[in-house]
């Protein structure tokens, strides 16, 4: 220790406890002279603001971002929605002023006291939404009676509307209100209750992009709650708009194509994966989410036998049937159990194991190549095909091809469909694989299933020459004054383990399905141009032995599947389509029109009654 | 043996002051926590507030059991431990509020950036002890207490807990002033941070950065955050005029207005119910206080005592001073507790333990060396 004299010590320590002494005493007269400015000065204009509690945070919902198609239509915007709200500090009697409410724009008195009971802790000031987005004729009975409904207000919000109701409804989405775990869960910092979010569809996918950040405003309201003056404001934030890449005629025109069958359509562009058209049939009001669903158009939807909230496209797992024909073509090719010359001769049935395994065709085809068997989809060919190409081998070219897993698209819910190889079986249900089985497989029955959107993509990489791409359904990411926020690119996820040659003949076998004179789609053929494709039948009726229906459904519903996969045009392709129609029966007949009709639209080509019509002119 | 001298020197008078302040922060907070048009749901922190005092007097009176200048000697090892506990925050450490704080013995959560601050105190009062003389320190002398104060700074400030990193800075500056540095020195730290900061300024943040530091010193440019606290904060205050509204009677606090009524916006409730007459009371219960702080320091016959002294009461002054800054709006808003009157246990029991170390020097303030 510093060894000081005692008596200097002393002073020094003197010295210093008083200069800090000085610097507390000057602190302490600043901190009480600001409490005499605010509390003797400033007390009475405080006191006064305290009295009506006047300076209140009023939150700006932002506006959700826009959806736009391919070509810049407009899919999904905003539109003012007027909720009735109640203040209860403002409310005299809240019994007496709610009952006159009630009456006066006729809704049942115990709903709108429910809604007040359910904000039960929220702060006396802030407002409770008794009903939203009122009807014009509501709002005008409201606004007339002002004066007797004290504390009872309309806001304005802004609401989404979707401008074509029931349009590419499972790929646009709903909103749906955000519940307390998800406001718990901390993942979403910018939403607060009673917000709306994505639930479904893009809306859901890219809810990050669309939500926008909210503003707010800090206001001196009267005693009454009217707002005499603005404070501060913090604009919002709007959302940002998403371009699709959705070609909304298109998507239309397969949507008018299914009718009331129950069914999917997929277009995509070959080129990149775009998705032009994903139509799943039956579909649903988006319109009808906004605010809540009633519990009658809920059940509705739940009932419909057609299951309108499940996205067919990419959540329907169907047998492939004929349509994997292009597959077993493939592989058998590759492993080189056939070449492009062999023949084989079908007689309407082959002998396996003593079991007669039959051709679609019951009298037989007689001799035909690979191209003549895909042409004509002849079981018997691939029966052979796939028995000597085996279960497992033709498992592997379809994983390589993009089968039983999800194509990776930016939805939730996507559904892998099923490749089964004899591993897969064993673990499945302890058995053995059965050779026959392989039959089944080759021809797309059996075990294996494909989503409609997984086939689309095959069939573009088939037209393509070999890529697959992961579909892509936005382009870009537009903040409001149109700057790039994101960008999509497209996203190679693989290739079509096949050789040129492989290819050549797979695509000269699709192109005769449609221009060949035997071809199970020549019905579809249009004049101007040369399509390929591929007809299926799928069977429902050996998958569903075990169950049981009641007569009247019955007919309906053990019919077959009917799928068509297409792209056109043959040699230069711009789109490529996958078509199922619940229990259409025949692909050909009841899948394929619709995809001819699509290509024909796409391409600008004139339909039949166009043609006629330049016909007669000329 | 126990020294009878001891309780003849007890500072009674000290505690006097503590018991009057904590039974003020105890009905200030009966009324942030009870009153309210459904109450406001926070009831059981009033009993939890009275459980961590009761702990908090327990702990102050242990610490009267022993000779403070034990604390000289035992200085690095109170230093290393801290710094270990918090080095030990991050590997074990629990978040809380996007940052990590919290370390738990056996159920027992404790907050070591909290102990820090005491641990500081003394090791900063034990090199000072050797150090001062009536010209004041040099540049070389300082090295070693600003190595010292850097490395707890350094470990708190990427907690990240910028408050409590700024605390301690603060405290090291206060002790570092009263044991005196050359003036050379004062101006010269003073002109080089002149230098650094623009250059910091301009070249060093991100333009986010910058907007958070601009709210920190302006709360109005965050209007419905920050800038709306301070406005009803004001209001509060302001309403309560003369004699205020009365007790349980405030409605700024009532309809749930005051953010964080119950912590660090705590005096605004006092403000607003007791008037300028309860917030003079309160003031001027403070003011003794720190000046009784002051005249242990002063009192104390012992260099290391005195330093010591004036340590704790510089940390509860600055509690103090920007706390009642920041509820009146001269302040920016950083989450720093009203010693004794805000509800939270880390608080209550850092500064308890201060107090008993005060009382502690108080009553052994005829010890030398």
């Amino acid at each position: 220790m510093v060894d000081l004299p005692k008596t200097k010590e002393r002073d020094w320590m003197k010295q210093r406890v008083m200069a800090a002494s000085l610097c507390v005493l000057i602190v302490f007269m600043l901190l009480f002279f600001r409490l005499v400015y605010l509390q003797l000065i400033k007390g009475e204009e405080y006191h006064r603001l305290s009295e009506t509690n006047c300076v209140r945070l009023k939150s700006i919902k932002p506006s959700r971002g826009l959806i736009f198609d391919r070509h810049g239509e407009l899919l999904v915007d905003n539109r003012p929605a007027f909720d009735l709200v109640m203040v209860l500090e403002d409310t005299g009697s809240v019994p007496d002023t709610v009952s006159l409410l009630a009456s006066l724009i006729d809704e049942p008195y115990v709903d709108l006291m429910e809604q007040i009971q359910k904000a039960g802790t929220a702060a006396f000031y802030k407002p409770i939404v008794l009903k939203k987005d009122i009807s014009r004729d509501q709002l005008a009975i409201v606004e007339a009676h002002k004066f007797d409904l004290p504390g009872i207000y309309v806001e304005i919000e802004p609401t989404r509307h979707y401008i074509y109701p029931k349009t590419a409804s499972h790929l646009l989405g709903y909103l749906g209100e955000v519940n307390k775990k998800e406001l718990e869960s901390g993942m979403l910092p910018h939403v607060r209750a009673g917000d709306h979010i994505g639930r479904y569809g893009v809306e859901k996918s890219f809810e990050f992009y669309l939500q926008g950040r909210r503003g707010g405003r800090q206001v001196e309201v009267d005693v009454n709650g009217r707002v005499v003056q603005e404070l501060k404001t913090v604009a919002p934030v709007p959302g940002h708009n998403l371009h699709l890449t959705l070609d909304l005629s298109l998507q239309q025109l397969a949507e008018d194509l299914l009718e009331d069958r129950d069914g999917a359509v997929v277009a995509l562009n070959p080129a990149n994966g775009d998705v032009l058209v994903m139509a799943s049939n039956p579909g649903f009001d988006q319109n009808d989410f906004i605010g809540g669903i009633s519990t009658r158009n809920w059940q509705a939807l739940m009932n419909n036998p057609g299951r309108p909230m499940i996205n067919k496209t990419i959540q329907g797992e169907y047998p492939p049937a004929s349509t994997y024909k292009i597959l077993t073509a493939i592989a058998a090719l590759e492993e080189k159990v056939i070449d492009g010359d062999d023949t084989t001769f079908c007689p309407g049935f082959y002998m396996f194991r003593g079991r007669r395994y039959h051709c679609w065709r019951r009298h037989g085809h007689g001799h035909l190549n690979v191209v003549d068997a895909l042409a004509q989809s002849c079981d018997v060919f691939f029966y052979l095909a796939g028995e000597k190409t085996g279960v497992d081998a033709l498992a592997q070219y379809a994983n390589g091809c993009g089968l039983g897993r999800p194509t990776g698209i930016d939805l939730d819910h996507e559904r892998p469909g099923l490749i089964p190889t004899s591993a897969w079986k064993r673990e499945r249900f302890n058995e053995a694989w059965f050779p026959g089985e392989t039959l089944s497989i080759s021809i797309g029955q059996g075990f294996n299933l494909a989503t409609p959107l997984q086939m689309a993509v095959f069939t573009a990489a088939i037209a393509n020459k070999g890529t697959l791409y992961r579909p892509r359904i936005v382009t870009a990411v537009k903040d409001v004054n149109g700057n790039v926020v994101r960008e999509m690119d497209p996203e190679i996820t693989g290739g079509i383990p096949a050789s040129r040659q492989t290819l050549d003949l797979v695509r000269k076998g699709l192109t005769e399905v449609v221009e060949g004179d035997r071809g199970t789609a020549r019905s579809i053929r249009i004049k101007q141009i040369e399509m390929a494709g591929k007809t299926g039948t799928a069977q429902v009726f050996s998958r569903k032995t075990g169950e049981k229906f009641d007569n009247e459904n019955q007919k309906r519903t053990l019919r077959d599947h009917a799928w068509f996969v297409c792209y056109a045009p043959a040699q230069n392709p711009v789109i490529a389509i996958a078509v199922i129609i619940e229990h259409g029966e025949h692909g050909s007949s009841a899948a394929a029109p619709v995809a001819g009709t699509l290509v024909k639209k796409y391409l600008g080509l004139p339909g039949p009654e166009e043609s006629f019509d330049a016909a007669s002119e000329g | 043996m126990f020294d009878r001298r001891l309780i003849e020197h007890f500072d009674w008078g000290l505690l006097v002051l503590i018991l009057l302040i904590a039974g003020t922060g105890l009905m200030v907070l009966y009324s942030a926590v009870m009153a309210g048009w459904q109450g406001t749901g926070l009831h059981y922190l009033f009993k939890r507030q009275l459980i961590w005092m009761g702990g908090g007097a327990v702990l102050m009176t242990g610490v009267l059991f022993f000779d403070f200048q034990n604390l000289n000697k035992l200085n690095l090892f109170i230093y290393a431990a801290c710094v270990t506990l918090l080095v030990g925050v991050f590997l074990f450490g629990q978040s809380g509020g996007g940052s990590q704080r919290w370390i738990s013995f056996g159920g027992v959560s404790v907050q070591p950036s909290e102990l820090m601050k005491i641990a500081l105190i003394i090791s900063l009062a034990s090199i000072y002890a050797t150090k001062v003389s009536p010209e004041g320190l040099n540049f070389r002398q300082l090295l070693k207490p600003a190595v010292f104060c850097m490395i707890p700074v350094g470990l708190i400030v990427i907690q990240p807990d910028l408050g409590t990193g700024l605390m301690l800075l603060l405290i090291a500056g206060a002790i570092t002033l009263f044991v005196k540095v050359e003036k050379k020195v004062v101006l010269i730290l003073g002109a080089l941070s002149g230098c650094v900061l623009p250059v910091v300024w301009f070249f060093g943040l991100k333009t986010y950065q910058k907007s958070r530091i601009l709210t920190f010193l302006d709360p109005d440019r965050d209007p419905l955050g920050t800038g709306y606290h301070i406005i009803q904060s004001k209001i509060a205050i302001g309403s309560g005029m003369i004699t205020g509204k009365g007790f349980l009677q405030g409605t700024q606090n009532a309809l749930a207005f005051l953010p964080e009524q119950h912590t660090d916006f705590i005096l605004s409730v006092l403000a607003e119910e007791w008037g300028l007459v309860g917030c003079t009371v309160l003031l001027m219960l403070y003011f003794l206080l720190i000046c009784w702080g002051l005249n242990i320091a002063y009192n104390c016959r012992n260099l290391f005592g005195s330093i010591l002294a004036f340590g704790i009461t510089s940390m509860i002054f600055w509690q103090i001073f920007i706390n009642v800054g920041m509820v009146m709006g001269l302040m920016p808003v950083v989450g720093m507790p009203l010693p004794l009157v805000s509800y939270g246990g880390s608080s209550v029991i850092t500064n308890m333990v201060g107090f008993g170390i005060l009382l502690n020097i108080s009553m052994r303030r005829f010890y030398t060396s």
